[in-house]
Parts: C-alpha cells; sequence; structure tokens
C-alpha cells in the first residue's frame, strides 16, 4: 500500500514536525517548511498532527496510488488533478488504486503538501522521520524522492474505494495565514543598527533571492548597517532568525538552519508567520513589522488554537465516514 | 511567579565516580537574557572565548539536561551562550498570568542560581591524528611562509597544548575547539572554498575545528584526520561533544592511508 513516484519533482521529500533533541551536536531540525500546512493535512485525514507528509516544490511529481487511500493536500496551489479532474486543496478525498495524481503548474505559494490516512512510512532517525539530506538519514533513504520510488503508507488502508471520491467538508485555512507584513521581534543586535538601516527594516521591502532554500532565504535590500560594528561569536540561531551579512544584506534562516551562527540577529520571524513566510517564492517581497514578546505569543496561541478547532471539526466529520477506525 | 518544581541540584549523575575529575563552577560572571524569537530564549555571558565561562555554559547545559523540563525541545550551549528552544503551547499551561518568555527567562535565571553546588562532568580527553602532509594540507605552506615558520615548528605548535571544545554548531559535529597559540592565528580565508574534504583540519582566528563532512568552508586548511567524525547511525553520532578535550597527534601520510583504509 502506498504510493510510486511516476515522475519526479525538484524537490520532493518526506517530513514531519522535525527532530529536536540534538541541535547541540549541529543537527537542525529540518521539519516541514509550512509547519501549519503539515498538519492540515493530517487534520483532514484523521492522522496525528505530525504525521510524515510529502513536502513538494514546483516542479512536483507525477504520483500514482497503488491501493485506496484517504488523501488531501494543502500549502501551495500547484493545481492538482487525479485522472485529470482538478482537485481542491483542503479537502479529504478518498482515491482508488491506480489513481494518478498530477501538479500542472504553479497558481500560488511555494510548498505543497500530501497527506494520507496513517502517514507515509519513513526511516526513523535520532526521534524524528524527517528527512536530513546533509546526513543522509530520515524521510526516504534519506533523500528527496526519485522516479520509480515507492513509498508506503505507514498503516494500511482498509476501506474500498471505487471511484474518486470528495468529502464534502472543507478546512478554511484563511486565518492560519496571516496577512500583510511578517512579524519580527527584535534581536539582541538590533539595537546596533543605525537610524537609517532600522527605518529600512520596517518601510523597506526585502526580495527574496533566488539563491534561496530549506536552508535560507537571501533577502536583497537597501543596505543595512550597525552604528558600531560588533564582532559576534556563534551562537544558538532558530527558524526565522534574520542575520545581517557583511556585505550589507540580510538572510533569513529557515527549516533546515544550521545551529549556531555568528552575524548579528536583527530580528526573529515570530511563530505564527513562519507557515506564511514558507509559502513565499524566490522574487516575492517581505515587508517586516516590529512586535512585541506578548502579542507574538498571543497570535501564535490563537493560531494553535484555530488548528485545535480544526482538528476536533474535522475528526467529528471524520466519524460519520470511517465507521471501523 | 512560581517555577513549578522545587529545584534541586542533580548531583548524583555526574558524580567523580561514574565520570572522572570534576571542577567547580563559579557563577561570578555578569550576563544577560534575551528572546531569539518567541519560542526560543538564550543567557548570554558575553561575546567572549573563555574556559571558565565555557565550563559555566556546559554545567548549565547539563543541569537543564538533568532537569528534562517538559516542554524544553532543544539545548544549543555555544561559547558563551547557552540557547533554549521551548514549545511555548505547552509551556503555557503552567506560566502562570505572565508571558512564556517571562516564565522561561526566570526559569533560567533560577537555574543559574542552583549551579554553584552542581560538579561537571569530568572533561573526555580525545586523541585526534593528523596527517600534516601538503597533499592533505592545502593552505600550510603558505601560513607558514606568511608567518616565516618550519613546517615542523607550526605542527609541533598545533600539536603542543590538547584543545577545549567549546561547542558544536555549522555542521553535524563540528567541534569549535580553541584557543590556538598566538604564533599559528590566522584568519578566515577571504573566499571560501565551495569544496572542503571531510576530515579537513581547519583553523580561522583563534579557533581550529575539523570538517566531518565534505562541505564548503572558509578555514585555513592544515592537515587531514583519517578519523571518521560523525557516525550517523550511532546512538550518539558525534564523536566530539561539547566539554571535551582534543589532542592532536602528528601522524605521516602512511600512517594516514592506512588509518584511513583500515578504519579500527
Amino acid at each position: 500500500m502506498g504510493v510510486r513516484v511516476l515522475k519526479s519533482g525538484m524537490a520532493d521529500s518526506l517530513r514531519d514536525a522535525g527532530r529536536f533533541g540534538f541541535q547541540h551536536l549541529g543537527i537542525p531540525p529540518g521539519g516541514a517548511m509550512d509547519n501549519v500546512a503539515m498538519q492540515v493535512v493530517n487534520i483532514l485525514v484523521g492522522n496525528p498532527t505530525g504525521a510524515v507528509v510529502m513536502e513538494m516544490h514546483y516542479p512536483a511529481p507525477q504520483l500514482e496510488f497503488n491501493s485506496p487511500a484517504l488523501m488531501a493536500l494543502s500549502g501551495a496551489d500547484f493545481q492538482a488533478t487525479i485522472d485529470g479532474v482538478e482537485i481542491a486543496l483542503n479537502q479529504p478525498m478518498l482515491v482508488p488504486t491506480g489513481s494518478v495524481i498530477k501538479f500542472n503548474k504553479p497558481v500560488s505559494g511555494a510548498r505543497c503538501y500530501l497527506g494520507v490516512k496513517g502517514g507515509f512510512e519513513a526511516d526513523e532517525w535520532l526521534g524524528s522521520k524527517t528527512t536530513n539530506n546533509f546526513a543522509v538519514r530520515g524521510g526516504y533513504q534519506g533523500r528527496n524522492l526519485q522516479k520509480a520510488d515507492w513509498v508506503a503508507f505507514a498503516k494500511p488502508f482498509s476501506y474500498e474505494v471505487e471511484e474518486p471520491a470528495v468529502m464534502p467538508w472543507t478546512a478554511n485555512v484563511r486565518e492560519l495565514y496571516p496577512q500583510g507584513p511578517c512579524y519580527l521581534i527584535p534581536g539582541a543586535e538590533y539595537d546596533l543598527l543605525d537610524v537609517a538601516s532600522k527605518q529600512c527594516l520596517i518601510h523597506e521591502p526585502f526580495q527574496i533571492a533566488s539563491n534561496s532554500n530549506r536552508m535560507g532565504y537571501r533577502l536583497q535590500s537597501a543596505p543595512m548597517h550597525l552604528g558600531e560594528y560588533k564582532e559576534c561569536l556563534s551562537s544558538g540561531v532558530g527558524f526565522g532568525t534574520l542575520q545581517l551579512l557583511p556585505d550589507a544584506q540580510t538572510i533569513l534562516l529557515m527549516a533546515d538552519h544550521q545551529t549556531t551562527a555568528g552575524y548579528p540577529r536583527l530580528g526573529h520571524v515570530a511563530s505564527v508567520s513562519l507557515p506564511t513566510l514558507a509559502q513565499l517564492n524566490a522574487g516575492d517581497s517581505i515587508r517586516f513589522q516590529l512586535i512585541d514578546m506578548n502579542t507574538a505569543e498571543s497570535l501564535y496561541a490563537a493560531q494553535e488554537k484555530h488548528l485545535r478547532q480544526l482538528k476536533n471539526a474535522c475528526n467529528f466529520r471524520l466519524q460519520e465516514y470511517l465507521s471501523n477506525d | 511567579m512560581g517555577l513549578k518544581k522545587n529545584v534541586e541540584p542533580k548531583i548524583a549523575a555526574f558524580s567523580s565516580a561514574n565520570l572522572g575529575l570534576t571542577c567547580s563552577v563559579e557563577k561570578s560572571f555578569p550576563y544577560r537574557i534575551y528572546p531569539i524569537g518567541d519560542q526560543a530564549i538564550t543567557l548570554d555571558f558575553g561575546n567572549l572565548i573563555k574556559d571558565e565561562i565555557n565550563a559555566q555554559v556546559m554545567a548549565l547545559f547539563y543541569w537543564l539536561k538533568e532537569e528534562n523540563l517538559h516542554g524544553i525541545k532543544d539545548i544549543i550551549p555555544a561559547y558563551s551562550t547557552i540557547s533554549l528552544v521551548y514549545d511555548a503551547p505547552m509551556i503555557r499551561k503552567w506560566a502562570g498570568n505572565g508571558s512564556v518568555y517571562q516564565y522561561m527567562e526566570q526559569y533560567l535565571t533560577n537555574a543559574l542560581q542552583q549551579l554553584d553546588l552542581l560538579a561537571l562532568p569530568g572533561n573526555r580527553e580525545l586523541r585526534i591524528p593528523v596527517c600534516y602532509h601538503q597533499s592533505l594540507a592545502p593552505d600550510l605552506l603558505e601560513l607558514c611562509q606568511e608567518k616565516q615558520m618550519d613546517l615542523n615548528e607550526f605542527v609541533a605548535i598545533h600539536t603542543a597544548t590538547p584543545y577545549r571544545v567549546y561547542m558544536i554548531g555549522f555542521l553535524p559535529g563540528f567541534a569549535y575547539m580553541g584557543s590556538l597559540d598566538e604564533r599559528i592565528v590566522a584568519p578566515r580565508k577571504l573566499t571560501p572554498r565551495t569544496h572542503v574534504a571531510a576530515g579537513s583540519v581547519g583553523i580561522a582566528g583563534v579557533q581550529t575545528g575539523i570538517y566531518p563532512f565534505a562541505s564548503p568552508g572558509g578555514w585555513q586548511l592544515i592537515g587531514q584526520t583519517p578519523m571518521t567524525l560523525f557516525r550517523a547511525n550511532d546512538d550518539q553520532p558525534s564523536l566530539f561533544q561539547p566539554g571535551d578535550l582534543v589532542q592532536f597527534e602528528a601522524i605521516s601520510i602512511d600512517q594516514f592511508y592506512q588509518l584511513k583504509n583500515n578504519p579500527s
């Protein structure tokens, strides 16, 4: 039971919420870039929110189901079709054996997530199943998916499905992705920025450069400078840390970030804004807005609450259909 | 705002009986605490490479690990800082009326106050063979020329004393060690290499380190070890741990390939 990769995409990998507890050895968490989309697909198919999902970039893969499945897509819209029929994001769907899922064009967002009931089977390494491409561990043999790979389901799906059927409910994810500015908590070296650079940080756009990836987004903006040069020793950093590089430009650390770094820390993207950020493409622009800790914490708490409510509602609906579960 | 647990130092797990030497820790260094996001916090003893400060960082690291507060996902020690990554929604459950950050700040402050009773685990001493042959040390000759130093002299200085592993970062298992004798201190290369061989020993400022994997890198390369530093299949995948003492030992090119081809 599982899916076969008929055609590989640009960078498809198996992800969970991340590998924690080993950053003191230099091993990054490396979970799903868009943690909300990962949770949403799992919620829609009735999995624990951290079950293994497939993260896809565009061009995305072509996949064939070798058994019936309950599946869902969330995150980026790559105009998915099943056997030629367009399907919507954020809706659970039953598919029979032999169904082929294709992604036809990038409409919006950067990363699309596929979840299946039971989750995907993946190698466990240091307590997590997310892929670590560097150590070649976790996920599917520690690497991105390739043509002819066979990705099994972690648990068999024990229902017969005759033809594709969309469940009559949709997860409303709009409020899970704050629009407008990207919320930033000032970092330890923020105060050292000169006056013009502080203005730049909150008033100027920061464009994502093409050499951006899961490790970090290189940003292009008006140059920024510290009022007084400061040499920093390496120290812990995280998903969302905004660092000032020697060339007066910035880098925003993403899911595969290094565990420590030594450039000045201008700020840290609030947790609530990370999923929105993860759906941006090279060429897109970011505008930052500084917020305080209390605001950041309450916004994140609200997002979490929203996800819990979604989970309860979806489980309730799903129970009507999956009786022997 | 009280802490959930009544925190008592747990010395037993790190007693000298099972871990060799102990050293006491003073707690006289000034520090500040600041957020690195809304789910991570750093305690910073200042921007300094100092054994006593790093020892205090490591004491905190072991104390926090032993304490194992539910909701702390990672503890990252560095030269003079320690960072905690936490699950805000989980800690919110016992954070009381204040912010989760305030709770964590208080938690770290209290942790620091408990420390003076704590015994650190002894530093492990590791001997690491390094071959300084020029075929494995692309920057060594030039460095020696710049410093008007005999190659043997350079090697003798680099292998003269054990180095402390101050922290691990950058790559899985990459140990930042120091501090170098000032006679062999050298800056990073202006243009980083796109490919550095696994096992390469480099220097950058007063630091020395070994690349566990082939990767891009900007440190000046002065040798190579035949040892495997990162074994992903082991429960403890990194050969080096923060706090280790590492003594380099010069080996010949023949010994290098012998060890490389017949790893024990």
